[in-house]
Parts: C-alpha cells; structure tokens; sequence
C-alpha cells in the first residue's frame, strides 16, 4: 500500500514535470500555449486596470491572468459605482462566422459571470459579441489571432 | 430599390415540342471533361422593331445569345462555339438550320431564336436544334417588357440546360450577399443583391450598421439577415419589395444564424443568453415562439431539410464544433460528423439529398457535402479560409466566399464569392463590384 502510495507520488511528480517543461516550451514571446500575454494591445480602464482578457483557441474559459484582470476590474468597478460596462467578446478569423458569434457571446459573459462573482451587479453590465468581424491585429498569423480571441471591457459613457 | 419580380408578365406559348428521341444529351451527375458543342447564335432582331435605329435595340439580339452562351460556359457542361465560325445567318437558321453544314463545324447543338419589339413589348421566340439528329428539340416564345431582355436570356438558358440535362436549370435566379469595403478592422458591410450571373448589382443597406448572413425566403421576396442596428445584434426581415425592415421577435439577447423554413412561415435561428446559444424558430404570422434545442452548449447555424421534418445544426456539445441532425420539433438529435476535423455550416440540399458543411482540419478549410446521415463524405474545394455554403436551387452548384491573403502577414486580403459543382469540378469566381461574402442563392424566379 505504502509503496503503492510512493509509486504514484512519483508518477505525478514525473507527470507535473513532464506538462511543467511542455508549458515553457510553448511559451514563446508573449504566448502561453496559444494564450497571449503580452500587452501591445491591451488598452487600460484606469492606470493598473487592463481592459481585456485573451483566450485559448476556441475556448472561453478564463485563464490565471484573465481572472487576475478582471479581479482588478471589478476592484475599479466597486471603486466607481456609477459606471457601466460593456463587454466585447471576439473570436479570431480561424473559424466559421455564426459560430465565432456565439463564442464570442460566451466568452463575454464568462467575463461578465467572474466581474458578478466579485460583488459586480450584472446590471451594469451588458455583453455583445462581434464573432470575428472587428479584429484589432489584422494579421493572419497565430500572434494575431491570439491577440483577436479577447473580451474587452468598455465604459459606457 | 424597386425591383419588383412580378412585374414581369411572361407568357410562354409552347408552340412545338419535338418527342422524337434525340441523340445528344449531357450527364451533369459527372465532373464533364468534354463539354457539348453548341453553337449559340445571335437573335435575329426583326426590321419592323419600334426603335430598330437604336444601337441597344439593333445589338439586343447579340446582346441576349451572349448572356445565353456565358451561362452556358459557367456550367462547365458545354462549349459554346465561336461565332466567326457560324455557317448560316441567324433569321436562316433559326426557320431551318443546314444540319450538315453546321456539323462541320462539330457543333451538337444549335440554339437560334428572333426578336420583335412591337407595342412596347418584346417578344422572343428560340428553337434548340440537335444537329447530330436533325431535328428541333424545343420551341418556345415569350413576351416581357424590353428592359427585361436579360431575364429573358436565362429564362431561353434554363429551358435548354433543362431540355438537354432532364435537371431543373438555375439561371434565372439572384444571389443575395454581403458586400464589403475599406479595411479589415473597419470593414463597412452592406447587403446586396445580383442576377446569379453577376449583373444587376443593388445595395439594400447604406452600411451604417454591421450586416450578416442574408438569406432568401422560398418566394425570394423577402430576406433574413442579422443587423446590429444600435449595436443590437438581432435578426431581421426585410422585404425586398418595399424595403421596410423589422426585427424577429423580441428576444432580450443575441439572435442570429436565420435561416427560413421551407414554407417560408418560420424564420430558425439561435439566440444566445447568458453565454449559451439555442436553437428557436418563430412563426412570423402568429409570432408564436418555439424553443427546439436545450443544451449548455453552443447550439447554431440550423437548417431544415426540404420537407421541413428535419433540421441539421451546429452544436460543440461533444467538445467541439460537430454537425448533428434532429427531427425538427428537437427530438432524436444525432451526431453525424465523425471525421478528423470541424464541421461548420451545415445546409441542406434542396433535393434533401445531401448536406453542404464547411471543415475546418489542421489550419486549411473545406467545403463539402455529404448524406443526411453523415456517409459519404466527399470535399470539394480547399483553401486557407473559405465557408458558408448555399445550394443552386438544382442541387447541383454550390456558391460560397473565400479569403485571400496577401503581403507581409496576410494583412492584404480581399473576400470573393466562387462557385463549384457537387462534382468537384467547375470552379469558378463570381464576379462582384465590391469584395463579397455569406452568399445565399435564390430559387427559380420564374417558378
């Protein structure tokens, strides 16, 4: 049993190690996976306050950084109550138009659903997707469409 | 914006209709790598023609076999000859070719026809003669107004490519699409419409709002698109006709995705709340709101079978992107993509017979078509992006848009329409006056 214990102790050391190294391999320049984290097009709500979370390929769950994000957006939120958001949710070109849209739709309200879990009244804010149609790096290469797969929070003036 | 399609009076006076058996024929069921010879021969333009000095009346004759002969060059089928080779004189021909002499120029098939403008009214008469058999294979007359000579000319196209296919022709039909221009971040869409063989382009929309996926209801007046008028992306329905839009129903989200139901009652589509989109369809007469899929995924992109029993649909409910098919009420949902890939923009066929989809598998697109059960799937065209599929109301052409990259990056692109055969074969660019995408092919106008 012990030993049994150990063994697999070992194995998901191994295991960690092994997905650890695949991690840092595909981190390459300001991509984790296919996830960007580099900041050129990132915009800010207020100093400190990024505008907008990235995405993996197909893909709305949010990542470490994009949760880190938001917890900041919704700090800046409580701070300013009176303001209203919309979030945009995008999708890259690397698919077909009516699916992007709902993939954008869900990636907003993933971001929508975490601002909430902070104390956020969803009243404030409203979604909407644009699918691919509103690119912001109209490059057609990976660097590009990671930097497309994003939701951005907007004041609504 | 006034096009109206019933204006057009047609009458058809079925004067003679050869049954002998005739030699030539055309199987269209094949990718065709020796298309039929025939000659098209201008119209003759009848001396006693109102206006017969005007240089559009003198030239309406060649102006209509010309339209005739692009038609028939699209289908890949055929092979208009050149007409420097042409052996007899039009009116000649047309009340009884030399068969021999025609032969020699290894023409099959002749088509001839005349032309009288007479009370404001143009009346055309066309025979299409087998030359390998002798014989006259079809007779026909028709009598519109003179500005709608080119309706005419694929009206004499579709009855000829029906005579000679035994299929339902395709030619006097429209492609409701999405114009585009300016630059890809800021690209300005309009909805437009033109003849299906590029002509006749009109703009429904000034640009001012982001315009998607139009398509045609089954009389071709009015049309389903999404809108984001005041930034609401919603379905909307707007009559061709008077232009008067509205939007579909009064959903507190997202709706897009509209197709119409073969009858032309309901429009389908998704409506995305709270981050999951499911299928609904609304009657637009009793306004009645049905829901037809409940699932945590995203469900979109439905389209019925043409007897309206079932519906195929979009859905990433197994993880990713799969194309599924149920019955139309939502029950008996199936899976039937299971290739190595995604599967996106399933449509059906108007024969019911097959199912067009977009695949997307390691970075190329496809479009394809396969059965309604998922079998025989077969990919027809491959490129690094290209999608949205739309059936000729033959069941034997799709149109669809691509993309193409140029320059450092692929930053220079432009998007076109093209068109390809179930074959496989018969490639082709539409042309359009501006870039083009989401094309949706009308049916028979004159149906």
């Amino acid at each position: 049993m012990n030993f049994n214990k150990n063994l697999k102790n070992i194995l998901l050391i191994i295991f960690a190690t092994i997905f650890l190294n695949a991690c840092s391999t595909a981190k390459k320049g300001s991509l984790d996976g296919d996830v960007y984290t580099g900041t050129d097009t990132v915009e800010y709500l207020a100093s400190g306050v990024p505008d907008r979370v990235f995405f993996a390929t197909n893909k709305s769950s949010l990542t470490t950084a994009a949760r880190e994000t938001l917890r900041k957006q919704a700090k800046y939120l409580r701070k300013n109550k009176k303001l209203n958001v919309t979030i945009e949710g995008h999708a890259d070109e690397r698919g077909t138009r009516e699916y992007n849209l709902a993939l954008g739709e869900r990636r907003a309200n993933a971001a929508k659903d975490y601002l909430m879990t902070y104390g956020i009244s969803g009243k404030r804010i409203s979604v909407i997707s644009y699918g691919k149609e509103r690119p912001v790096n109209t490059a057609s290469t990976p660097l590009a469409w990671s930097q497309n797969r994003r939701s951005v929070t907007v004041k609504v003036k | 914006m006034n096009f109206k399609l019933i204006v057009f009076i047609l009458t058809i006076y079925i004067f003679k209709i050869s049954s002998s058996f005739s030699l030539i024929e055309v199987d269209i069921t094949r990718g065709n790598l020796d298309p039929l010879p025939i000659a098209i021969s201008p119209l003759h333009v009848d001396l006693k023609s109102e206006n017969i000095n005007d240089i559009k009346v003198k030239k309406l004759g060649e102006n209509i076999s010309s339209v005739i002969e692009k038609n028939f060059k699209s289908t890949g089928l055929f092979n208009p000859l050149k007409k420097e080779a042409f052996v007899q004189k039009p009116d000649i021909a047309h009340l009884k070719p030399r068969f021999e002499d025609w032969r020699l120029i290894k023409a099959q098939g002749l088509v001839t026809g005349k032309l009288l403008i007479k009370d404001s009214k143009l009346k055309v008469e066309f025979r299409l003669w087998d030359l390998t058999a002798s014989k006259e294979m079809l007779a026909l007359a028709f009598t519109t107004t003179p500005n709608n000579w080119r309706r005419v000319a694929h009206i004499i196209s579709d009855k000829i490519y029906e005579r000679l296919t035994g299929e339902n022709g395709y030619f006097d039909t429209r492609i409701i699409y999405v114009s585009e221009t300016g630059p890809k971040d800021q690209r300005v869409k309009r909805l437009a419409i033109m003849d299906q063989d590029g002509a006749n382009t009109k703009y429904l929309t000034l640009g001012n709002e982001l315009v998607l996926t139009p398509r045609f209801n089954p009389t071709n007046q009015m049309v389903t698109y999404l809108s984001y008028f005041r930034n609401l992306p919603r379905v909307y329905l707007l009559d061709i006709e008077t232009g008067t839009q509205e939007v579909v129903g009064n959903f507190p989200g997202m709706t897009f995705a509209p197709r119409f139901s073969p009858d032309g009652k309901k429009i389908i589509m998704s409506f995305a709340k709270d981050g999951n989109s499911d299928i609904f369809t609304m009657d637009l007469e009793t306004r009645i709101v049905e829901r037809i899929t409940e699932h945590s995924s995203i469900d979109t992109s439905p389209s019925f079978s043409p007897d309206g029993k079932y519906i195929c649909f979009n859905s990433d409910r197994s993880g990713l992107q799969q194309i599924y098919v149920m019955r139309s009420d939502g029950s008996n949902v199936k899976r039937i993509t299971f290739g190595d890939g995604i599967y996106g923009t399933p449509v059906w066929s108007p024969r019911g017979d097959l199912i067009a989809f977009t695949k997307v598998r390691k970075g190329r697109f496809y479009i394809g078509v396969m059965r309604a059960d998922g079998t025989g799937e077969r990919l027809l065209t491959e490129n690094f992006y290209q999608e949205a599929p739309s059936w000729s109301p033959n069941g034997r052409v799709l149109v669809f848009y691509r993309e193409t990259k140029s320059g450092e990056g692929g930053k220079g692109f432009s998007a076109k329409l093209w068109s390809i055969d179930i074959t496989g074969y018969n490639e082709r660019k539409i042309s359009t006056e501006t870039d083009a995408s989401d094309p949706s092919w009308s049916s028979l106008l004159s149906n």
